[in-house]
């Protein structure tokens, strides 16, 4: 299954509960038309990884996840032998007493002692049709593994000496996230899609809401998001992503609040701030200002 | 294509010679001037006239100026050349290293010396021939330095340079090393250490028919730590933070320096990043770059508002590897007090190493009496000059041992 026009990739998504813009709508539906590898890039929390399992899920096809860390390399990312599976085995042809060299070699590197890791998982073939792969935080790699990446995404194929090289049969929808904290370099950018997933405006964030946290209040939710939006347009240090607006919402409804109200912020400020600064800067009147702030808004829209 | 018409010289064939070799000298003192410049300069003094000497500075400014920095050396090189012969004889008596002891408490303003030497280099005509101490005053430079040259070069201030100097610096610190110590990376490599290499053990073991006699191992690879470069370029300071950049940018296109990589911004009233610039080109044309938004060049600097701003939109994304940080700034805020502290306290966490260099340490009786320094100092892990070749020389040291604190404590015991 793919999507047949933009509007489709929108109407879908909404099927899964993502609220998706146009813009974000285009370059997904451009990066599986064209086979290119999509670059999302934006603050922490704007639903990048989201948009990957959303795709997955919208298209039947099976969301296959490569988390970044420093110092991944080929090993943990591609395919890994089963070490203990084989020295079990080479302990068993011994003690059986017919221990070759050949066929030892043979038996021992062969699909039943492989490991695929995910970008060889990637390359083969899935129930539902390509898989989508998902490079979750590429920024937290190092340049020589981006090199790599640079090579299998180009090609869609690795090679492991024992067994030949594997190439996948169609190419997976490949969907890169950074959340910025170094520049990813040109050469891997220039062979993607880019998009800056940026945070959504009030009604955007109103529907996301609605569609996340259906059980909160519509008045609750405009005074959420409200505050939220708000919150955005002051000098914090880490500003909130949706998925704070979400969480905080499902605070509240777990406290049972009805209103906004400088006290209640007060109280949960540290499900949408994550830094002592910023929760410092919104204490005693300040919270209450933007909050007054965010209800003569309210009013207006 | 304008024609242009026949070019009628001045009737005084004295002045078209003379301005013509005012441009030579003005060529030697660094400013990028061509022939076709002194033809546009020659008719313009026609078209405007040659009345008021005020007028007559303008014109040639205008011809001869092409970026802000080139100003003073400008107006040096004028009052040298057409007011006043007795200030060449001044000046030339600063630059004997014989008599430049009794003239120490004139100190030589910015680009003054500059401009004598480019002058005194030149035939001048209706001038006294300078005297025979010229080969003193030269600095030679081909290969052959003299011992004593190359040490006095190096603790000669960078602002009071001579473009002869200048250069013969640049190539000193073309060949100065920056060594730093390198972390450890999560990343492995196939050499004796304490990790278990399984995939090199069983291929081992399969050649030997499945024996396995040891295990090949893996250690932790090296890697090399970012470094970031905050250059203040507003008035004073641009001499020293051009020199430093030419440093950086020597050791950043040099195989096997060890900097993963640089990235370098500057500041006077606006942050820019001048990273790529750097790589690219050379220094100057990162920095005219860099110099063609700060338009305030002599307005002073917004420090703290400029490390505020590099801390929300920058510092995530340069130092997110863990870099060793820069500082260029003679500390001097037009504004202090505008969160100057707090910002260079969040610069200071993020960094694995702060160090700040300061071209004020130059002055024997510097004392942390600035606002702006008294906030910057406790952040700092290092607090060292930068104003000629030796501090850069102390700064190869601090970088390669992170505890090293340069001037702070000392200043800090002179705060308290």
């Amino acid at each position: 299954m793919s999507f047949a026009d933009i509007d489709e990739v929108q109407a879908r998504l909404g099927a899964q509960d993502y609220v998706c813009g146009r813009a974000l709508a285009t370059v997904v539906f451009l990066a599986q038309k064209l086979g290119r590898p999509l670059f999302l890039e934006g603050e922490a929390g704007t639903g990048k990884t989201e948009i990957a399992k959303a795709i997955a899920a919208s298209l039947g096809r099976r969301l296959i996840r490569l988390q970044c860390y420093e110092g991944l390399d080929s090993n943990s990312a591609v395919y890994e032998w089963n070490f203990a599976e084989q020295m079990i085995a080479i302990r068993a042809a011994e003690a059986a007493g017919g221990a070759d060299r050949d066929g030892l070699k043979s038996e021992l590197f062969t699909e039943d002692y492989l490991i695929a890791r995910p970008l060889l998982e990637a390359m083969r073939p899935q129930p539902g049709g390509a898989p989508v792969l998902l490079i979750d935080e590429l920024d937290r790699t190092d340049a020589p593994f981006e090199a790599f990446l640079l090579e299998a995404l180009s090609d869609f194929q690795v090679t492991i000496p024992e067994l030949g090289t594997i190439r996948a049969p169609e190419p997976p929808i490949v969907i890169l996230t950074s959340n910025r904290t170094r520049e990813v370099h040109d050469a891997l950018k220039r062979r993607c899609l880019y998009h800056w997933v940026d945070y959504p405006d009030f009604a955007r964030e109103i529907e996301i809401l609605g569609a996340r946290a259906p059980e909160a209040a519509a008045n609750l939710s405009r005074e959420i998001v409200a505050f939220v939006q708000r919150l955005r347009g002051e000098d914090l240090f880490k500003k909130p992503g949706v998925a704070e607006t979400i969480d905080w919402a499902k605070c509240l409804l777990a406290l049972d609040v009805i209103n906004l109200s400088p006290e209640v912020i007060a109280d949960t400020l540290g499900a949408i701030l994550k830094y002592q600064d910023d929760i410092q800067k919104l204490q005693g009147s300040e919270a209450k200002r933007i909050l007054d702030e965010a209800k003569a808004d309210l009013a207006t829209v | 294509m304008v024609k242009l018409p026949e070019l009628s010289l001045p009737d005084d064939p004295k002045l078209a010679q003379n301005i013509t070799h005012f441009a030579r000298a003005l060529r030697k003192a660094g400013l990028p001037i061509g022939p076709g410049r002194v033809i546009d300069a020659i008719r313009a003094v026609e078209v405007a006239g040659f009345t008021k000497k005020r007028d007559f500075y303008w014109v040639l400014h205008a011809c001869f100026v092409s970026k802000p920095e080139e100003r003073a050396v400008f107006g040096q090189m004028f009052r040298l050349y057409w007011r006043d012969p007795q200030y060449m004889e001044k000046m030339m008596a600063m630059m004997l290293p014989a008599v430049r002891g009794v003239q120490e408490e004139r100190t030589a303003q910015a680009a003054e010396k500059r401009a004598a030497q480019a002058l005194l280099d030149g035939q001048l005509p209706d001038l006294p021939a300078p005297p025979d101490a010229d080969d003193a005053v030269e600095i030679d430079i081909d290969a052959s330095q003299t011992i004593s040259a190359q040490e006095r070069l190096k603790t000669l201030d960078f602002e009071q340079m001579s473009t002869a100097e200048m250069a013969a610096a640049k190539r000193m610190l073309a060949s100065l090393r920056l060594p730093v110590s390198p972390v450890l990376s999560r990343r492995t490599m196939a050499r004796p250490g304490d990790l278990a290499d399984w995939r090199r053990t069983m291929r081992a073991a399969i050649r030997r028919g499945g024996e396995i006699n040891e295990f090949a191992t893996r250690r932790r690879r090296p890697r090399y730590p970012n470094l970031v470069v905050i250059c203040d370029i507003s008035g004073s300071m641009a001499s020293y933070s051009r020199v430093i950049l030419h440093f950086l940018h020597a050791v950043a296109n040099r195989e096997g320096q060890g900097w993963a990589q640089i990235h370098a911004f500057t500041f006077g009233t606006r942050l820019t990043n001048i990273t790529r610039h750097l790589r690219k080109r050379d220094v100057d044309a990162a920095l005219a770059a860099a110099g063609a938004e700060a338009q305030d060049w002599e307005g002073g600097t917004r420090i703290g508002e400029c490390l505020t701003q590099f801390n929300r939109d920058w510092s995530r994304r340069v130092m997110g590897q863990g870099a060793v940080v820069l500082l260029i700034t003679d500390g001097l805020d037009r504004d202090p007090g505008a969160g100057l502290g707090a910002a260079m306290e969040r610069l200071a966490l993020t960094a694995r190493q702060l160090i700040w260099l300061n071209p004020l340490l130059r002055w024997d009786g510097f004392a942390p009496k600035a606002q702006g320094i008294v906030e910057m100092l406790p952040h700092c892990s290092s607090f060292r000059a930068g104003h000629n070749i030796e501090a850069l020389e102390g700064l190869a040291a601090a970088l390669s041992s992170p505890d090293d604190v340069g001037q702070k404590a000392r200043l800090m015991a002179m705060m308290e």
